[in-house]
């Protein structure tokens, strides 16, 4: 009986190392850069263009940049995301097209982001014509967001009860007025939680990026579509690997790491108030 | 006027399903673009020497370009392995301890952080490989550098570790709970019930978020680009440098001019890369499915 138990405790110990060594990797990683990056940090590291070969001055270009590619993956991933998660919980019933359609969902969620990038090269940048550019990449990262946007859809839309739709069908209500009226309404919220995860993860990915527009220094922001921009995860790579004074910018690649995962955190935060709330909501 | 609502039903019924298709379009279409962007490169080489020779000098100028990728996938394969190494013992502990050990209030705190480990991005991970588990590795090994395989698989542990986390406690979880006090009521212990009925029951389930996991490493690109010191050669032991299939393609395609063996070689990675992934993903969502029907 005795050995039994010590047996357990001994087992629920080693199980308690594991999560510890879990959370520490996770505490060491923030510690670090936010010990290391804070002091660089100000108004005008944010706000001022690179100086002296980037070892001086701020990092704007790099956050203008990845705020502008962001917001060309958001519009490629949302509507067509949200457009096949209704169609795969709203109209498709069980057959072998939806199972083909999920089975490409869930091989898409694991074609690794450099090859994202190649495709990307291809069809944007080659095919289409549109050159390295904020178009290009924004494109690429949109279609790697697409499988984490449709299965957030999805699962949004699913919470929405049935009784919803069939009262605005019993009424005489058409199909996509149903949808359009009494499911998208409640199942927004949702979406968008989803969402806002699948594009920080985008916000952060340099592979897909790396040969289809971001560039290494620009002495003036992206004039359009079709100009190349600075990133700041590019940024963080060039800086900690590239640069020509790899010991000398070490600060500023400190601060351009801190910066980035404040941008992730930000969206993240986002993305879970709107759950809370939505939460909330159901409650009362 | 009904006639006219219903053409506008179908209208969108049919562009809804069309967006559905878009994904399999999308699916088949980076696997087309990269065959035809691959091709070419067998017209110059050989697939046996492509796959099977481990000399990768694409630029080399007095003798005859070598294009071998051995070295690539055999450094891939074992800082991958080597990341699963670390994050499945790591990871399965974290599971049952959260699924069968945790109150509610400690669970409700570990989810987020299981979260925000996921949501880190891979260059800064790559970045601490740089700047904090380097270091440390030389240190400890006395070298003069501490940028190789092993640092790439610590790197690749961490990040898989939310995926094999979080799968392994679902499959956990959705082990019945009469199997548990079935266990419970014979006098088996809670860590025995754990260990012998628990876990035994969710191996399938954990294989696959495993497989999933190692898929991940296999894919990922910055980190090992940026920690594992980037030499192509036949790797020897986990405290070498050496260079992944994603680390060449980051590497080379910035530089490489348009439609030349080398960067049609390069798209011949990509596919080779592509294969594996969706061989593995396949496994894991097969073994995934099957565990389903067997609880159902």
């Amino acid at each position: 009986m005795k050995i039994k138990q010590l047996q357990e405790i001994l087992g629920f110990n080693i199980l308690r190392l594991c999560i510890g060594i879990v959370i520490c990797a996770l505490i060491i990683i923030l510690y670090d850069i936010t010990t290391k990056g804070i002091g660089v940090i100000s108004w005008k590291f944010l706000s001022s263009m690179p100086k002296n070969g980037m070892t001086e001055g701020g990092i704007l270009p790099a956050i203008i940049g990845t705020f502008l590619v962001t917001v060309i993956t958001a519009l490629m991933a949302i509507p067509l995301g949200m457009g096949c998660a209704i169609y795969l919980n709203e109209y498709a019933k069980d057959s072998k097209t939806t199972r083909l359609i999920r089975m490409a969902i869930r091989n898409l969620s694991g074609v690794p982001s450099i090859v994202y990038g190649l495709f990307g090269v291809i069809l944007f940048v080659q095919l289409m014509n549109f050159g390295t550019c904020v178009l290009s990449a924004g494109l690429t990262l949109g279609l790697m967001t697409l499988p984490w946007t449709i299965t957030a859809s999805e699962e949004a839309l699913k919470n929405v009860p049935n009784s919803y739709r069939e009262g605005s069908l019993a009424l005489g209500a058409t199909k996509w007025q149903a949808i359009k009226t009494n499911v998208l309404p409640y199942a927004v919220p949702g979406m968008l939680t989803g969402t806002i995860l699948g594009l920080s993860r985008a916000a952060g990915e340099t592979a897909p990026i790396l040969f289809t527009g971001a560039a290494f220094f620009l002495p003036s922001m992206p004039k359009s579509l079709f100009s190349q921009f600075m990133a700041l995860p590019y940024h963080l790579y060039i800086m900690s690997t590239q640069h020509h004074a790899i010991s000398k910018v070490r600060p500023i690649a400190y601060g351009t790491a801190l910066v980035l995962i404040a941008l992730v955190f930000m969206m993240n935060l986002c993305a879970v108030i709107i759950r809370y709330r939505l939460r909330k909501i159901k409650m009362e | 006027m009904a006639k006219h609502n219903d053409f506008k039903e179908k209208l969108i019924h049919g562009l809804f399903f069309l967006n559905g298709l878009l994904v399999v379009f999308v699916l088949i279409g980076i696997f087309v673009l990269l065959v035809t962007k691959a091709l070419p490169a067998f017209r110059q080489i050989r697939l046996t020497e492509f796959l099977f020779s481990a000399k990768w000098n694409p630029t080399a100028t007095f003798v005859a370009p070598s294009y071998g990728i051995l070295s690539m996938l055999v450094s891939t394969l074992m800082v991958s392995i080597g990341a699963l190494i670390i994050a499945v013992p790591l990871g399965i502990g974290t599971a049952a301890y959260l699924s069968d050990v945790a109150d509610k209030r400690v669970r409700e705190i570990a989810k987020p952080i299981v979260e925000i480990l996921a949501g880190i991005p891979s260059v800064v991970i790559g970045f601490l490989g740089i700047v904090l588990v380097g270091p440390f590795i030389a240190k400890i090994f006395r070298l003069p550098n501490g940028l190789n395989a092993l640092n790439g698989s610590i790197l690749l542990a961490v990040m898989a570790l939310p995926t094999i986390i979080s799968l392994s406690e679902d499959a956990l979880n959705s082990v019945p709970k009469s199997f548990q006090e079935a266990s419970l009521a014979l006098g088996a212990t809670h860590w025995q019930t754990l260990m012998r009925v628990k876990i035994p029951a969710a191996v399938s389930g954990i294989i696959a978020a495993s497989m999933l996991g190692m898929g991940r490493a296999i894919g990922e690109t910055m980190t090992v680009l940026m920690a594992t010191g980037c030499a192509i050669a036949m790797p020897k032991s986990f405290l070498q440098s050496v260079q992944t299939m994603t680390a060449t393609i980051a590497i080379e395609m910035g530089e490489v001019p348009y439609n030349t063996t080398h960067y049609y070689a390069l798209f011949g990675i990509g596919l080779v890369l592509f294969i594996i992934t969706f061989i593995v993903n396949m496994i894991s969502d097969i073994i995934f499915h099957k565990y389903q029907k067997v609880l159902k």
